[in-house]
Parts: structure tokens; sequence; C-alpha cells
């Protein structure tokens, strides 16, 4: 039933596709971008497409990363695959498991003699998307890693100093008391739960997220999110979530109106908010390092990324193959990278882009634009800060999500949860392991 | 006495039922058998390789506490949408029926809510229930109350109860009215000759007199709560908070479609296949006995 049903859908979307003059070699690219981060990517693709003759990159925005990458398997199992898929950092697992879907990015970029340099990326980013033997698998698109936002008239309001030192969450602790004691009735705030709270957590307090290296050493992973590190954290959490200093506002990124509309005044969210919160909030505010427990493990170690990898999908022309590369290292190069990390908040994920960044003072103009890249950059990651690969994560996720929902509601304490979130996520990836034996 | 009309010849008949068997076998039959199929395998999601396991996928669910909890939601979850949907709809179709004056305005009022999709009912819901600027949690702020549906189980169900039931009351109004019209006049002016009230008419003459509409209509909205609920579930709560709204028909999208397990999906579809199987023979053979045509 399945399997007709996506092929319907795949061979529906297929129909969209904008007509091409043949005499060019035409390349399918993917991607999950609307708004303004959809109109830069064209800008992107326009750019290539009049760099040159021979090939043309056709972009097409296939809905949210879940829906991009459902798009993707449906079009490759009706065979209608694009040449070049967006999935997210969620999905890494999924398209490595499925060998025979994908050509890896280094074979294609060694194979079109296309000017790249894998070692260009930045070793947090790349390390999330090569094989355990060094390889380049996906390229990376566009990363983020979660920061803490800070609303300083709320602060100031309250009747606590704005800059005050809140980078650990023993301050943050007494930070939300005093604001609580002043008055304010959103504390502090969240988006993507598990994502900054337990993955990043862990990575930035060098502890295991999961067995085997988090899940890059093999398919045979569990989860280890049931430490006591994650455990002392959540239960703080839940506290706050009980004396109403922490307000859940759902599973996503709900918590970002509530925060730009001045109700709140600390917010865990991704650096790539920046672009939301400067243009809507009218306050005050600060970027600063995501908050670690001072003496919990090696903290702080290196935050993890989130964002998507561009994967080329197998089964096309060579020729067409020697478009991807070529767009591909257009992508890949510094000048498209410097503009793509200013104008979106997304990481610069080289390390020539980052440079090329400072040198043109936008850090100083934008402050605090930078606190992402120092926190992710500042030590070698370990193989506990070096990423997740875990197959099912978007689902798992979503078991975590409704674990941690149990902790807000005071339904359940920080271990029980926990423990049982390990437990039903390693059934999945039971499960996942069994399908990619 | 039962009258029956018979053709001679077989040609004509199985043409005139040869497109209805085609809709069928086409749209499920085929798709059917393929979940039957796909059920006793584990694929992976490229469809590049699968695994034969049995009933490996049946074992792996039914072991699955969270699975079986989501039986129990679903019931809870039908009953009230198929209740709530119902009674104020022939309540409304009662109301309407005695209008003399303008009762094809109330008519086409009603049926409005009908013409909006599950999806947007959903969102129209959310945004009113919206814990930070929604009219109604505003209001019940207001009144003391503090609404929260993103934490609150009990909650989040009434809101995805109410808005899957909400467009559902048009069509089964319609129904309802449509059969109020067709109960003969004489038949309640003798009643009320004799001196029974509305009420008492209603209850001994009128209800009887609708049943066959109450029974289709319970059919028609016990599988509606099963399967078309989706898009409400899916854009107010996701299924959660925690599982407190995830009905079987969520679990096999979020499977299937976040999941990529195309295999515990199929086999999902297959109980899912057989629970509502079942309901209907269950109602058809017990529930349709009290029923007068």
């Amino acid at each position: 039933m399945k399997k007709s049903l996506l092929g319907g859908l795949a061979a529906s979307t297929a129909i969209l596709f904008p007509m091409v003059a043949s005499a060019q070699a035409e390349v399918q690219f993917w991607h999950a971008f609307t708004g303004r981060l959809g109109e830069l990517v064209k800008a992107q693709v326009e750019e290539f497409n009049a760099s040159q003759s021979d090939y043309v990159v056709v972009e097409s925005h296939k809905g949210n990363y879940s829906e991009t990458l459902n798009a993707g398997i449906a079009a490759f199992r009706a065979g209608e695959q694009p040449h070049i898929l967006m999935v997210f950092e969620v999905g890494t697992a999924t398209m490595m498991a499925a060998g025979g879907a994908v050509k890896p990015v280094h074979e294609v970029m060694a194979e079109s003699g296309a000017e790249f340099d894998a070692d260009a990326y930045i070793g947090a980013v790349k390390g999330y998307y090569t094989s355990t033997d060094g390889e380049m698998l996906s390229l990376p698109f566009n990363s983020s890693t979660p920061v803490l936002w800070v609303n300083r008239d709320a602060m100031q309001e309250a009747g606590v100093d704005p800059d005050t030192d809140l980078s650990t969450w023993q301050n943050v602790g007494a930070v939300l008391d005093q604001l609580k004691e002043g008055g304010e009735e959103c504390g502090l705030v969240t988006a993507w739960q598990s994502w900054i709270h337990l993955e990043n957590f862990s990575a930035y307090h060098d502890v295991p997220f999961a067995t085997r290296d988090n899940g890059f050493a093999g398919l045979d992973t569990e989860l280890a999110l049931n430490g006591p590190a994650q455990v002392a954290h959540l239960t703080a959490m839940g506290e706050w979530a009980r004396d109403g200093k922490f307000i859940y506002t759902g599973r996503r990124n709900e918590g970002g109106a509530n925060f730009r509309a001045g109700e709140c005044a600390l917010f865990t969210e991704s650096s790539a908010g920046y672009a939301g919160i400067s243009s809507e909030a009218e306050f005050e505010f600060d970027v600063r390092p995501l908050p670690y427990w001072e003496g919990v493990g090696n903290a702080p170690q290196n935050t993890i990324i989130g964002g998507a990898s561009l994967w080329v999908m197998s089964g096309h022309e060579d020729a067409e193959y020697k478009g991807v590369g070529e767009f591909l290292s257009f992508l890949s190069s510094s000048d498209v990278q410097a503009s793509w990390h200013q104008n979106t908040g997304y990481l610069p994920i080289t390390a020539e882009a980052g440079v090329a960044t400072r040198a043109v003072g936008f850090y100083e103009q934008n402050p605090g634009t930078d606190v992402a890249v120092i926190q992710m950059t500042a030590k070698e990651p370990t193989a506990n800060s070096k990423g997740l690969r875990l197959g099912s994560f978007d689902q798992i996720r979503g078991i975590i999500d409704e674990e941690l929902e149990g902790i807000w509601a005071g339904d359940k304490t920080a271990q029980e949860a926990m423990d049982s979130a390990k437990e039903r996520g390693d059934a999945l990836l039971r499960r996942f392991e069994a399908a990619n034996r | 006495m039962e009258k029956r009309v018979t053709f001679r010849g077989w040609w004509l008949p199985a043409l005139l039922i040869a497109p209805q068997v085609l809709i069928s076998a086409v749209f499920f039959f085929y798709p059917a058998g393929q979940a039957i199929w796909q059920s006793l395998f584990i694929p992976d999601p490229f469809g590049l390789s699968s695994q034969f396991v049995g009933l490996g996928n049946f074992e792996f669910l039914l072991s699955d506490k969270f699975y079986r909890a989501s039986f129990v939601t679903t019931a809870v979850f039908s009953i009230l949408v198929t209740l709530c949907s119902m009674i104020p709809a022939l309540f409304l179709a009662v109301i309407a029926d005695r209008l003399i004056k303008g009762s094809g305005v109330y008519r086409t009022l009603l049926i409005w809510p009908y013409a909006v999709a599950p999806a947007v009912a959903g969102v129209l819901w959310l945004f009113m229930f919206n814990t930070r600027v929604g009219v109604v949690s505003w209001y019940l702020g207001n009144l003391g109350y503090d609404w929260n549906h993103v934490l609150n189980g009990g909650e989040a169900m009434g809101l995805v109860v109410v808005a899957s039931a909400w467009g559902r009351i048009s069509y089964n109004f319609l129904f309802f009215f449509a059969a109020l019209q067709a109960v003969p006049r004489s038949v309640i002016e003798a009643a009320a000759i004799d001196g029974a009230r509305f009420w008492k008419r209603f209850w001994t003459i009128v209800l009887p007199l609708l049943s066959p509409t109450t029974f289709f209509l319970l059919v028609v909205n016990v599988v509606y709560s099963f399967f078309e609920t989706f898009g409400v579930i899916h854009t107010i709560t996701s299924g959660g908070p925690q599982q407190s709204t995830t009905i079987l028909v969520y679990k096999v999208f979020s499977d299937g479609f976040v999941g990529q397990d195309l295999g515990s999906s199929s086999a999902q579809s297959v109980i899912l296949l057989i629970v509502v199987g079942l309901l209907t023979v269950i109602q058809f053979k017990f529930v349709e006995k009290r029923v007068h045509y």
C-alpha cells in the first residue's frame, strides 16, 4: 500500500518539473527552504547557472525537512530521484545506511575533477557527515548550534543586572529566582528541547548520548541519555517548570514567539534564530554561549550542529554528475559560504568563510553572531561531541519529547522519564539495525 | 414480504456492478493486499532490501505497551467524537425543523463548517486555544483557569475532540434534517391531538423513526473518527502531550512517514483494518436489531 502511494506521489511531483533546454545537462536539487532562506538558495542557484553554460541546476522546494526526505525516498522508489537532496542532520544515519541509493560526495568530487577541499570545512561540521574512515559522504550546507538569548530589558525590569554572568546553569538558576522575585512571569523558555537539553547538553558536558560513540561506531548503539549528568539537568529543569520559572511551550520552536514578543527573559534556541529575533524584537538582546553545569563532565566541551547537508543520489548519467560536482564545488567556495553565513545566521562552515567574515568587520557590526562559532570550535571534538548518528532518530526525538513532557507536567521524575525514553528508543534502534543489516 | 427485481441473463448486472468492483479492486483490495504483504517484512526505507519476518512486526507491536495504550486512547477519542458530533447535530436539526421562516438561512450556515478541511479546522481551533495568543484561553485565564493543552493531556484530548467533531456536526445535521422532514406529519399530528407534548412526541415517535439514519451515522462517524481525524491531530498536538492523543491512525503515519518503518506501519494498517471490520460487524449484528426501518 505504502509503496504505491509513495510512487504515485513521486510521479505526480515529477510532472511539475520545469522544462529546460536539452543541450545542457540538468541537475535537480530538492531542498526544504521557504521564505528568506528559500530566496537565498534560489539566488545561489541562479548565480551558478549564470556563471557557466554546460549545466543547469533546477531547484525545487519539497516541504519541511521531514517532507523533503520523504519526497526523496518516495522518488527513489519510483526511479525519479533528484540528483541532490537536502537531508536534515537527523536523517543522516538513514542516508548513510542506504548504501545503494546514494553516491558519496567524495566520489562525485573525485570523478568530476571539480575543485574541492573537504578539509576546508571546520572539524565539528565535517565530522558529522564523514564516514568512519574519513571520507566525506554528504556536503555540509546549513549548520547551527544552540545558544542562550537574553532579553536585557526584561532582566532590567525585574531588577537583575543584564550583564550578570550566565555561563553556567548554577548562575542561571540563581538569576531565575531573582527574575521570579522581580515579577517576571516567564524566566526561561526553550525551543527544540531534545536537541538543546539532551543532545547538545551531552556533547557540551562530554558525556555519551548513546553508546558506540553516539552511533558513529556501529548500528548496535544504545541510548545513554539516562546518565546522571542528563538526569540532574532535567531534574533541575523540572523543578524550574514546577515553580513557573521555566515555561514549556511546545516541541518545536513555539517558544520563539514568546521570546520575540518580549514575554520571556531567557531563551535557549538555535544560533540561526538571529534573523527572526533581530528583525522582530523590540527590546535589547544579547547572544550568550549555552550555559553548562560547572563541575559536571568536561564542560564546556563543544556543542554540536543542527541543520542539513546535501546528498547526491545514485542512478544518474556521468555528465550530470559532473554538473553536480561543479555545483557543489561552487557552493563550498569561500565567497558563497561567507555571504550565506552573514545573511542567515547559520555558522560559517568553512574556516575561510569565518576568516573572511571577520575581516570585513561583520562581527563588530553584529555583536554576538560569533558566539556560536567560538562555542563550537573552541575545543577539538571528542567521541561524545562529534555528533550523533542514530537510525529512526526523528521518531526517537518524538519519544524523548513525550517523556520530557512527562517531567514538565510533574507526572514523572527525570530518571523515570529517561529510563523509559531509553527503553523505547532502543527498541527503534534495534528495528533500524534489523532493517539495515 | 420482500420485493425483488430480477435480471434475466448475467451480462447486464455484471456490467452495472463492474465500475464499483473495479474501483474497490484498485483503491481497496489491491492496496490492502499490499499492506498485508508488506506487514510480513522489515524493509529499508529506499526499498533496496527487505527481510521476511513473518508475524514479527505484529509481535513487536503487540508487545509495546504504548501501542496497546493507543487502543484505549482511540476508543475514548472515537466515542467522544461520535457523541459530540451526533448529539448537537440532532438537537440543531430538531430546532431547524421547527422553524417556519428562515430555515434555509440556518441550514446553509449550519452546513458551512463541513466545507472546512480537517487540517484547516485544526489550525483554527489551535489559534483559539493557543496558550499564548488564543482568544478562548485568554478568557479562560481571566476567569482564573490556566489553559495549557501542551502539557495537560485531558485538555489536549478535549481540544482535538471538539476540533474533529465540529465540522462533522454539519454532515450529521444534514442527514438528521432530511430524516426529520421524512417523518410523516400525520403521525405527529395524531399524537398532538391525543395531547402529547413536543418532547413526548420526540422521544416516542420521532426518535424511533430516525433510527435508520442514526444507525447509519453511527457507523459512518466511528469510521470517520478512526481514519479521517489525522489532520486535526497532526496540526494541533502531534499526538502529545506524552501520548495522550496518539490514536492508532496517527501512529501509522508517524511510524511510516516519520520513522520510515514501513513494515511496522503496514502491520498497523492491517490491525486497524481488522479492528474497524470487527466494529462494523458488531454494529450490524447487535445495534441494527434495534433499528426500525
